[in-house]
């Protein structure tokens, strides 16, 4: 979990230029972290490299926050 | 502009013969390594990828109907697979189907739908996450002089290339922010097979149209994909250019 919470957060940072301390679990791409939606498709492009899996369009389009992307990866890998 | 695009990798749809092929050509003399994808002509796309090979660069025919989604994304997966990026898309696949609107039948009109507005979504579409990740990418469509005036007897054609049109402006602005321009060319009536099949009444009209008071050459729309496939065009996005003897101004 926290292995899945620090990789997610390294690309999240990375990515979105967020500070790291924003990065919490009920943070919102959107709401909280400034991303637009082609930030969001983006991240989760990058998410699929980095954990080597697939995320079906229909899935990304419900992961709305930091949380819902840690939970998904551990119920998909 | 010699070598200018040396180390990218370019896709030019419809390359096996008359303006892609020219435009592949264009490419690979500024140092590109293209692939020239062809949908029946095989023996034309292989001499084309000779031609370019004796240029110095890499080359590669790929079969693929565009019009198909899950063909146009393994045509871009290929290229992935081999060169491991992809700089530069041209899409110019295009067929025609002419007839009036009281005889058009609905499959000429969805199959030149499917070939020349479709093919052009789902080709980029393939290209987006590779140059999303890359920030850097050209893509330039192949429009039409008739898709910016019209032209009695091309109504799916016309629909099609004016749609192009659209489509480029719509995946301009969603890709900007990404270092990714969309273009497109408009040519007019150019010396090639396709407009080779108008009959000859026709042809003499056409020629009155045009202010230059001649059919353009492959090579004349070559080179201004050329430019906007170059570093040269980076501040241009969304547009159109004519180039067509001056038959739209």
């Amino acid at each position: 979990m926290s292995d899945i919470l620090d990789r997610v957060k390294r690309i999240v940072v990375d990515r979105l230029g967020a500070d790291e301390a924003d990065v919490t679990l009920e943070a919102s791409f959107k709401d909280d972290l400034g991303a637009d939606s082609l930030d969001v498709v983006e991240l989760v492009m990058e998410l699929e490299d980095e954990f080597d899996m697939e995320i079906s369009d229909e899935d990304a389009e419900k992961i709305t926050t930091v949380g819902e992307v840690v939970n998904y990866i551990q119920s998909h890998t | 502009m010699i070598e200018a695009l040396k180390g990218q990798t370019a896709l030019v749809t419809g390359a096996s013969r008359g303006i892609g092929r020219s435009i592949a050509l264009a490419l690979a003399d500024m140092g590109a390594d293209v692939a020239v994808n062809y949908s029946g002509n095989e023996a034309a796309a292989n001499e084309v990828v000779s031609e370019l090979r004796s240029k110095g660069v890499e080359a590669i025919a790929l079969k693929a109907n565009v019009g198909n989604s899950a063909e146009a994304d393994a045509l871009v997966k290929q290229i992935m697979d081999k060169w491991g990026r992809i700089d530069i898309l041209v899409n110019n696949a295009g067929i025609t189907r002419d007839n009036l609107i009281m005889r058009m039948k609905e499959e000429e009109f969805d199959q030149v739908i499917e070939t020349n507005l479709k093919g052009v979504f789902n080709c980029l579409k393939a290209v987006s996450r590779p140059m999303m990740k890359q920030r850097y990418g050209r893509i330039i469509n192949i429009s039409s002089v008739v898709g910016a005036l019209g032209n009695a007897g091309q109504a799916n054609y016309v629909a099609a290339k004016a749609g192009v049109i659209g489509l480029t402006k719509a995946a301009a602005r969603e890709l900007a922010s990404r270092g990714i321009t969309v273009n497109a060319v408009a040519p007019g009536f150019i010396d090639t097979d396709m407009t080779r099949e108008l009959p000859d009444d026709m042809r003499d009209k056409l020629l009155g149209d045009i202010p230059l008071a001649r059919l353009g050459k492959p090579e004349e729309i070559a080179d201004v994909v050329a430019f906007l496939a170059s570093a040269k065009a980076g501040y241009m996005t969304g547009q159109t250019l004519h180039v067509d003897g001056g038959m739209y101004m």
